[in-house]
């Protein structure tokens, strides 16, 4: 691996609540390579969105503790000045974030918004900043960008306007965008094109993108590599070749599992993660997986580290034993596979269960 | 445009007939209250009496009267007092305009300049002692009544404290007009200008606070920040020019409202003459005539500054414009 352009060294950040500390990200290592793009994938709460925003030092809450060092271009951005950090945001690092809705401040107009980052940073005239809008609108695949860079954004479509927010992300040319679960809040069909143009814009600019979502199917379209958080810890890290066919741990497993598949025959119903997520105020003693954990035994009442079992660079945090582990994940992840019955009777003469609508995949019958 | 235009004028007629239709009424159907024998003075005979009546048409069926009364208004433009003989209420009341709006025109732009200071200090001080510390001084300012505080604040300047140099340059109580005198004009206004403007500063600090501390939590003063805005840029231009949205159509209609005579503890306890002062000479001697016509005003005002607080919104938020 090159020389990383991000590094996050065990970041911790907690927050004083009155029922007691929130560990919301702990002990939490990462690398992003020039023009590489990581996904970080995890559930509500897992921490991802906390690592990203310590990392752009967002978070501005008097009760929140920081631990760690982010090391950017050789600076640790914890440590830097205000003064300091604010040349990196949206100069070095830019973000976009869930809701293009809100990201957006309704008083402007996109271009002046656009403008306002570009002279933030560089010293162009306002005319010069206006070009580049328009063009960044362009470039970004806004329909007749001269004329709507002086629309205000409560004109613009829900996906239009996070297109507004990625041509400004990208204009000054950051070495790093982060994009906080960027389609969530949009249709699908409109997730896809948002998608492709992150793609576009990470190879035409060869920025470094780091992509924050809870759905493993937007990761697999675009990610280098993932690593997969759970309870403010990364539990696995690897390629994403890797984490796709040989995921290591158990959630990963289950986060696979709950996929809807259109290329495999229908399960009966999706498979499921048991359990809700634990509370970040008190961690389960040992695995924090361990309590949803059917793969449990007793080594999990410590924490497993996060290591490279089989020297491939793929980074797993579970103690089962990587032979054990293959039959067990095909169970999770292929139940079509295992269950022999399902795949010894042709298709169409499985008998339909009596009630599909409303599951995934299901038809209104 | 038009459209706005035209709608806002039939509202504001009907504002003004609902009102003046309502003070109309419950002027003579409060109990005790005869026009003729007010006007008559108190020791008429009945046949005075009896001939005032007829003279100011105050025989007549109500709903005629007060056709009478609302054509002398706005038509001819010559409604009498009826307290003081001859006076036209229509020029009274635009004499005594200036010195109200001078009044409230001074306590808006102090009210303003510090509502807006205390506001950002207390919520860019948030969870230290000066946030509480400023609010506490907001609460106490809403909790003093107006003629409390100026009758004190004339007590020492007028009274105990006039011979010493810190209140020697206050001038006797009164309203001077600026063409008059600039300076005395500026001399006089300036105590009760601080003193109408303490209850607004309270209020305005307040809800200013409380709103920036909304908007500070939006996504966009996030995406501010992300953009690599210094935390001035961000406070000014995202944070506060949202929060000024409430701020503003709040500004409007309580300065409309002091503009229609809302002053009138103010003027009262300063003795200026102006709208409101003029309100509270017609209500305690039971002048119809000067109270509807003030209270016409007064509604105007309110109006007026309703429509301007439309279209300043409109000014300040996009979304509301019209397309």
């Amino acid at each position: 691996m090159a020389e990383p352009l991000l590094e996050v060294r065990d970041l911790k950040v907690s927050f004083r609540t009155e029922d007691g500390t929130v560990r919301a990200v702990d002990g939490v290592s990462l690398e992003v390579a020039p023009g590489e793009t990581l996904g970080i994938v995890g559930e509500s709460g897992s921490g991802k969105s906390v690592t990203m925003m310590s990392v752009m030092r967002l978070i501005i809450d008097p009760n929140a503790r920081f631990e760690g060092e982010v090391i950017y271009k050789g600076r640790d951005l914890m440590k830097l000045s205000q003064d300091e950090i604010r040349a990196i945001r949206g100069e070095g690092i830019a973000m976009i974030f869930q809701d293009p809705m809100s990201s957006l401040n309704p008083v402007y107009r996109v271009g002046w918004q656009i403008e306002e980052q570009i002279r933030a940073h560089e010293k162009v005239s306002r005319q010069a900043a206006r070009a580049r809008a328009i063009e960044l609108l362009d470039a970004v695949g806004i329909p007749h960008p001269a004329q709507r860079v002086d629309d205000y954004p409560h004109q613009f479509s829900g996906g239009m306007r996070q297109r507004v927010m990625i041509a400004m992300a990208v204009s000054c040319r950051p070495d790093l965008l982060i994009a906080d679960e960027p389609t969530t809040a949009l249709d699908v069909t409109i997730q896809a094109q948002i998608l492709a143009l992150i793609k576009k814009l990470r190879d035409d600019f060869g920025t470094a993108v780091v992509l924050i979502t809870h759905d493993m199917g937007v990761v697999a379209d675009i990610a280098d590599r993932i690593a997969v958080m759970y309870a403010g810890r990364v539990v696995e890290q690897g390629s994403l070749r890797g984490l796709f066919y040989d995921a290591q741990h158990p959630y990963t497993w289950g986060l696979l599992g709950s996929i809807a598949r259109l290329d495999r025959p229908r399960p009966r119903r999706l498979t499921t993660i048991k359990g809700l997520p634990p509370s970040l105020i008190r961690l389960p003693e040992g695995c924090a997986f361990g309590p949803r954990c059917p793969h449990r035994f007793d080594r999990c009442a410590e924490v497993p580290p996060l290591t490279d079992k089989l020297g491939d660079g793929h980074l797993d945090a579970c103690f089962l034993d990587p032979e054990q582990k293959k039959e067990r994940r095909d169970r999770a992840i292929r139940p079509d596979l295992t269950a022999q019955q399902d795949l010894a009777v042709p298709q169409d003469l499985r008998p339909e269960p009596e009630l599909t609508a409303g599951w995934e995949g299901g038809v209104d019958q | 445009m038009l459209t706005f235009v035209v709608r806002r004028t039939l509202w504001t007629v009907l504002v003004l007939f609902v009102i003046s239709v309502l003070v109309f009424f419950i002027f003579f159907k409060t109990p005790g209250v005869d026009p003729a024998r007010a006007i008559a003075g108190r020791n008429a005979s009945p046949q005075i009496v009896a001939e005032i009546r007829a003279q100011f048409g105050l025989d007549r069926p109500l709903p005629i009267q007060y056709l009478l009364m609302m054509k002398s208004l706005f038509i001819t433009r010559n409604l009498v007092s009826y307290s003081n003989q001859g006076v036209l209420v229509v020029p009274e009341i635009g004499a005594a305009a200036p010195a109200t709006l001078s009044l409230v025109f001074g306590a808006a732009v102090i009210w303003v300049i510090v509502a807006i200071a205390m506001g950002i200090g207390a919520a860019k001080f948030r969870g230290r002692l000066l946030d509480p510390l400023l609010m506490i001084l907001a609460l106490i300012g809403i909790s003093a009544p107006v003629f409390w505080v100026g009758q004190v604040a004339n007590l020492i300047s007028q009274g105990g404290l006039h011979n010493t140099p810190l209140f020697s340059w206050v001038p006797a109580l009164g309203y001077t007009s600026l063409g008059q005198s600039p300076v005395l004009w500026f001399k006089g206004l300036i105590i009760p200008w601080i003193t109408l403007s303490i209850l607004y500063i309270g209020f305005y600090a307040r809800v200013l606070r409380a709103s920036i501390l909304e908007i500070q939590n939006e996504d966009y003063v996030r995406t501010a920040r992300a953009k690599g805005l210094s935390e001035q840029r961000v406070l000014l231009r995202h944070t506060l020019r949202n929060s000024m949205i409430t701020f503003v159509s709040l500004f409007g209609l309580d300065f409309g409202a002091l503009v229609g005579g809302g002053a009138i503890l103010t003027e009262v306890v300063f003795n200026i003459h102006g709208v409101g002062f003029l309100t509270y000479e017609a209500l305690i001697s039971l002048d119809l005539p000067t109270i509807i016509a003030t209270v016409v005003f007064g509604a105007f005002f309110i109006v007026l500054a309703n429509t301007v607080v439309d279209v300043g919104y409109a000014w300040l938020d996009p979304r509301v414009r019209p397309t």
